[in-house]
């Protein structure tokens, strides 16, 4: 601090300097925040799906929230391969129980972690997931195992409503 | 204050000797000589420039909502209203905006016309303003159709009729411009385009009207010729940078009550029904901001003739500058112009009232009667008046009239203070 007294001049200015940012900003963020997802898509944020048809070894791809979500009905050698996996073996270790509720059912957003391609399923060198776009693999609880994706596909809130239905988001 | 920008950092120099923008800017909008005695009513052309920002903000943000289809248009609009992150005020501030823009360009025109700024050397830019105010005419028009209501339709529709009373190709013109056979889709989707584009043509006209504006420097009260840099010229800043910074403050408080209280006060609750080509509504009145044209225009019982008339009513002020033949700018020193401009005005709020009620008798016959009137204000009364008009002695210096008796005696024996 200098040793020049604090005027009145500069309480002012500095008042009005103050009130004039708080309002400029009160002021920007509606222009900012119109850009936001909008009350209508929000009351679209959740999807009910129901898995009846579909028979063990079937998949379907459902779209939620604009997004393409893989519900896989696995094979009872599918799971035994997924939890046969060692944790040190993947680059983004997560247990396979940890990643399917209900082990039959594997539901996750079909969107490589990479650059946003959709995986092709029953692919690739661990007879998961294969992403065209740029090579990545997926194994068949949709964790990375090879190529340049950083992380395993991404699971989605979701839960069972009853045995046959589930509810994403 | 020096007149050149002097950057102060390295980078700014390194940029200033390229390309000398900011020296550009800095010396439009802080050494600039202004006349000292300039009152509220010169705040205007900043609070315009402010309005024309705002309008072109809110309005690309809102065209990243809205759909312009016949059949999406109106539904559109009520989803920037009801879901979009304060979409609700954004509306608002563009739609009351229109409204304020046009009551600060009257009063910005009212303005020039009681001081006489249009007149030599300052002609173009008033013309250069006509030309904005037709822009703006045709923005705000095209900005009303584009929410789809019953006023937007039937609005559309009789604006673009004007077009028919043109003899021969009127119907093709007509049909030109609608893309159709009657007012829709393709109508709607032109003119969301036009509606987008204008503002930066108007922009654009902005700059050269301040250009224009910076070259004689600002007309005054007093209305006479001031030396730039004399005593009666202060620098635009602080003390016109201030004096507007306040009274755009004042015009904002004004604002934000239109879009906070009463947003909907001077819009048209028929616009509020989505379109309907099978329904006129009953009684189909403009915003009020067209209500003296309309008001012309109704006044002519022959189509071509009401067409003609109310697009005269707007040309002829292009030809204000010639028409005033007076060499004394200021209505101050003019007691019969001060007189006749006030009725000019008047006369002009009176045709706006008339324009908003039904047009049948007594309405219709001082309807007439204003618009006769609206006329012979420019082509009777303003070149006469230069010749018939005895006007009071001009000062010879902006200070002399608010001297005291004494002041003006130490002035006359050439004392210097």
């Amino acid at each position: 601090m200098s040793d020049k007294p604090v005027t009145r001049r500069n309480f002012l200015y500095i008042t009005t300097g103050t009130f004039t940012a708080a309002g400029a900003a009160s002021l920007v963020w509606p222009f900012v925040d119109q850009m936001n997802p909008d009350a209508s898509v929000k009351a679209l944020a959740s999807t009910e799906v129901d898995l009846r048809p579909i028979a063990p070894g079937q998949s379907i791809t459902v779209l939620w929230r604009g997004k393409p979500v893989f519900i896989r009905r696995r094979t009872p050698e599918e799971i035994s391969e997924a939890k046969a996996v060692s944790l040190d073996e993947l680059p983004d270790p997560q247990d396979d129980a940890a990643r399917a509720k209900n082990p039959e059912w594997l539901v996750m957003v079909g969107i490589c972690t990479h650059l946003g391609c959709i995986p092709l399923g029953q692919k690739g060198e661990y007879n998961g997931w294969f992403c065209p776009c740029h090579g990545s693999h997926y194994d068949t609880s949709g964790r990375i195992r090879k190529g340049p994706a950083p992380t395993n596909l991404e699971i989605p809130d979701y839960v069972f409503l009853n045995d046959n239905t589930i509810k994403i988001g | 204050m020096s007149d050149n920008y002097v950057p102060k950092s390295a980078v700014g120099k390194w940029f200033n000797e390229r390309l000398p923008l900011l020296d550009l800017i800095y010396g439009h909008l802080m050494p600039y000589p202004t006349p000292k005695n300039l009152n509220y009513f010169w705040t205007f052309g900043g609070i315009l420039t402010f309005c024309l920002v705002t309008q072109i903000i809110t309005g690309l943000v809102l065209a990243m909502h809205y759909v312009a289809d016949a059949d999406l248009a109106f539904a559109s609009v009520e989803h920037i209203m009801r879901d979009v992150n304060y979409g609700w005020l954004l509306r608002y501030i563009h739609a009351n905006g229109a409204s304020l823009f046009f009551m600060a360009v009257y009063i910005h025109m009212a303005r020039s016309m009681f001081y006489g700024s249009y007149k030599e050397p300052r002609e173009l830019i008033w013309i250069i303003g006509v030309f904005i105010f037709l822009l703006m005419i045709a923005t705000a028009f095209m900005g009303y159709v584009l929410p789809w209501g019953q006023m937007s339709f039937w609005g559309a529709t009789v604006i673009t009729n004007l077009f028919s009373a043109i003899p021969i190709v009127g119907e093709s013109v007509t049909n030109w411009l609608w893309g159709g056979y009657a007012v829709g889709s393709p109508l709607l989707t032109r003119f969301f385009t036009l509606h987008y584009l204008m503002p930066f043509l108007i922009f654009a006209l902005v700059i050269l009207h301040v250009w224009a504006l910076h070259v004689p420097g600002n007309n005054n009260p007093e209305g006479i010729d001031v030396v730039k840099g004399s005593q009666d010229t202060v620098p635009f800043h602080p003390h016109y940078v201030v004096k507007d910074l306040f009274a755009l403050v004042v015009f904002l408080i004004i604002f934000a009550g239109f879009v906070f209280f009463v947003p909907n006060l001077l819009g048209h609750s028929d616009n509020y029904i989505q379109a309907n080509p099978l329904q006129t509504p009953e009684h189909i009145v403009p915003e009020w901001y067209f209500l003296p044209f309309y008001a012309i225009l109704r006044a002519v019982p022959d189509k071509l003739g009401g067409v003609i008339l109310m697009v005269s009513a707007i040309a002829i002020l292009a030809f204000l500058p010639w028409l005033d033949t007076s060499k004394v700018r200021s209505a101050k020193y003019r007691p019969l112009y001060k007189q006749f401009v006030w009725l000019f005005f008047a006369n002009t709020i009176f045709l706006g009232y008339l324009g908003a009620q039904v047009a049948d008798g007594m309405y219709l016959i001082m309807g007439r009667i204003a618009t006769v009137y609206y006329f012979a204000h420019f082509i009777i009364i303003l070149p006469l008046l230069g010749y018939i008009e005895k006007t009071k002695p001009l000062p010879k210096s902006l200070s002399e009239p608010v001297l005291s008796k004494e002041e003006k005696e130490i002035l006359a024996s050439g004392a210097t203070t």
